[in-house]
């Protein structure tokens, strides 16, 4: 009994990693590439995008989508798409007026999908293998944006979302002012050179090392990575740390998201954390558990609280 | 009892568990020199005023962070290791783990509801460990309102009240997809790192579990003959066997709670010592429980160390030795008979 349910997590494994900032981190070839140059192209559908699987030609635009990724969510409501927008999945908590569903991102019901007669459905890499296969006998136009990798995934993951629901503009101007807002915030930053980074997924200790999405803003900022080293030695880019090695790296800032009823006073508690400088001296900071682990619109956000975070262990 | 033969392997086992606990202690990702854990160990001995303590940093590291995880350790291992050979000894199966009537289980779905629907934190501990209780009781009760044979009732009773929990188990995961991260960090085991107050947590129910288990070790070789037999020897088998399956589910269940499924221990350690040094209870459930503390204070150390500074599961590693050792006990128990 025990060990069959043991095996069966072992199952799961490699998707759990990373559930928390990123689902299942989608391979290089993944990684869509940049949609129509061309920014001023508005109605002119068909138009064709590039997707995880390759490219998506969306022949009329859409006016009922359903989005199963709450990234894509925030996307759609950024870009001017709220109108089309006739479901989402039940984690889609933003924007509060998006209308949520109970449809579960990661095993959704195709009938339960069905039934809102959608002509676009943008997945994610957690929904199950199967549901574009489905969705695609139902004669539904599938989209499937994974996690980025990157900034310049996030921003064309963004442009394709805006192309494919006849938003190209808007979703230009989005990139645009994200861009600048990050370009700010990079050049505001005090160097983080000589610094380093603890960046924590949840309590039982999995961090974000330089590999992942997170890690590249901490890498852009200067900051080493604690848990880079783990990142090495065991082949994942969300290892999982030790308290011990933790509290001897004495990382100079701690950051770590508001899941899992954490908080700077319940880290304090921690055996043995006290002992890290950053602890006593105001060096955690805590973002907001969505909008870290969603790289789109909202992004700017998260490295604002990263970069005030580096202000006060710089002070 | 042959006194020279048992009296070395009490020597091997105490000299086994000094050397797990040493290794426990100056092995990790901090990267503490050996010489200056010494230097610290030696600060510490009150009369001798020789070494040099460490700084605040690494003392923190050795006193908070690694010596509280040594201790569970040698707790929780000895503790599954004897609760196994007791299991073993009671339902006279030696497939039979600490786990047997539902204990995983059941603390599986009072970690995973604690995690799902609390956040887990203080609590997971005691939902485990009411989890835990709460299946045992129920598959005993099931079992003894069914009748029949008394052991093989009351283990197909913790199997129907394991699958049910599993079920319930697997229904508050899938209804909180967000929490499968902390529940396969529990499932997989881990050695917790909450510093002092586990141990604190753990250690009467270990206490008093492993005094009752070893107090009845003579009992337990008598029952080995038959329930009958030993009736007409004069042991009361009823009593002994509730009393040793009570005492290791409640040690199991408070061992579970604070370290998580923490497989093989339970059933490869007893076997190796009945392998090593005899079939007698007497000298098995004792020195188990040494070697078993040894046993998973070493894992621990492989634990954090084959990958380090990244961290392995524990129950990784016990099951990576384990599985093995697992095939060949059926092997052999397939051929001798049980």
């Amino acid at each position: 009994m025990g060990s069959r349910r043991r095996w069966a997590a072992l199952a799961v494994a490699p998707c759990v990693a990373g559930a928390l900032a990123a689902g299942c981190g989608g391979s290089d070839d993944d990684r869509p590439a940049s949609s129509a140059p061309d920014g001023g192209a508005r109605a002119g559908f068909p138009v064709q995008v590039r997707d995880a699987n390759g490219v998506v030609t969306v022949r009329r635009a859409p006016r009922r989508v359903v989005s199963l990724s709450p990234t894509a969510t925030e996307t759609l409501f950024a870009v001017g798409a709220a109108g089309q927008v006739v479901a989402v999945d039940e984690q889609s908590n933003y924007p509060k007026q998006a209308p949520r569903t109970d449809i579960s991102p990661s095993q959704p019901n195709l009938e339960a999908i069905a039934r809102y007669r959608p002509d676009l459905v943008v997945i994610s890499d957690t929904s199950p293998p199967d549901l574009a296969g489905g969705l695609r006998k139902l004669a539904v136009t599938v989209l499937e944006e994974p996690s980025a990798q990157d900034l310049d995934d996030a921003y064309d993951q963004i442009r394709d979302l805006g192309t494919a629901t006849g938003h190209t503009d808007q979703a230009s101007d989005v990139v645009k002012r994200m861009r600048t807002k990050l370009n700010e915030l990079f050049a505001r930053a005090p160097s983080g050179a000589g610094l380093s980074v603890y960046h924590e997924l949840g309590p039982e200790l999995y961090a974000a090392s330089s590999g992942t999405f997170i890690g590249g803003i901490y890498r852009r900022l200067g900051l080493d990575n604690v848990a880079d080293k783990a990142a090495r030695k065991s082949g994942t880019d969300y290892p999982q740390l030790s308290s011990e090695y933790v509290v001897s790296s004495d990382p100079d800032l701690i950051v770590f998201t508001d899941c899992c009823r954490q908080s700077a006073a319940s880290v304090r508690t921690r055996a043995g954390w006290d002992a890290i400088e950053a602890v006593s001296d105001g060096g955690v900071t805590t973002v907001d558990a969505d909008v870290a682990s969603r790289w789109g619109p909202r992004l700017p956000q998260f490295v604002a609280a990263v970069v005030a975070g580096l202000e006060r262990v710089e002070r | 009892m042959s006194g020279g033969v048992t009296s070395r392997w009490w020597l091997g086992g105490a000299a086994a568990l000094v050397v797990a606990v040493l290794a426990g202690l100056g092995v990790g990702p901090a990267g503490i020199a050996p010489g200056a854990i010494a230097g610290e160990l030696l600060s510490r001995l009150p009369v001798v005023h020789a070494g040099r303590p460490l700084g605040r940093l690494d003392a923190t590291v050795l006193w908070e962070l690694r010596a509280p995880r040594v201790a569970l350790g040698a707790l929780v291992g000895a503790m599954l290791a004897c609760a196994g050979g007791a299991y073993q000894a009671v339902f006279r199966n030696p497939l039979a783990d600490p786990y047997l009537l539902g204990v995983a289980a059941g603390a599986g779905l009072g970690a995973t509801a604690a995690i799902a629907y609390a956040g887990g934190g203080e609590l997971l501990p005691l939902a485990a460990f009411a989890g835990a209780t709460a299946a045992v009781t129920a598959a005993y009760l099931l079992g003894r309102s069914v009748g029949g044979r008394a052991t093989a009732t009351l283990i197909l009773a913790g199997v129907a009240v394991a699958a049910f929990a599993t079920a319930a188990q697997s229904f508050v995961l899938q209804q909180n997809a967000d929490s499968v991260q902390s529940v396969y960090a529990w499932l997989l085991g881990r050695l917790s790192t909450s510093g002092w107050s586990d141990v604190l947590l753990v250690m009467p129910y270990v206490a008093v579990s492993l005094a009752v288990i070893v107090a009845h070790r003579r009992a337990l070789d008598v029952l080995r003959v038959g329930d009958e037999e030993a009736a007409s020897l004069g042991v009361p088998v009823a009593r002994v066997r509730f009393a040793v399956v009570a005492a290791a589910t409640l040690g199991t269940a408070a061992a579970v709670a604070v370290s998580g499924l923490i497989g093989f221990v339970g059933i490869v350690i007893p076997h190796a010592v009945r392998l090593l040094a005899g079939t007698s209870y007497r000298v098995v459930l004792p020195l188990a429980g040494l070697l078993g503390a040894a046993f998973l204070v070493l894992a621990d150390v492989v634990a954090r160390t084959a990958l380090s500074p990244a961290e392995l599961p524990i129950g990784v590693v016990t099951a990576f030795v384990g599985a093995p050792f697992f095939v060949v006990v059926l092997r052999t128990t397939r051929m001798a008979g049980p």
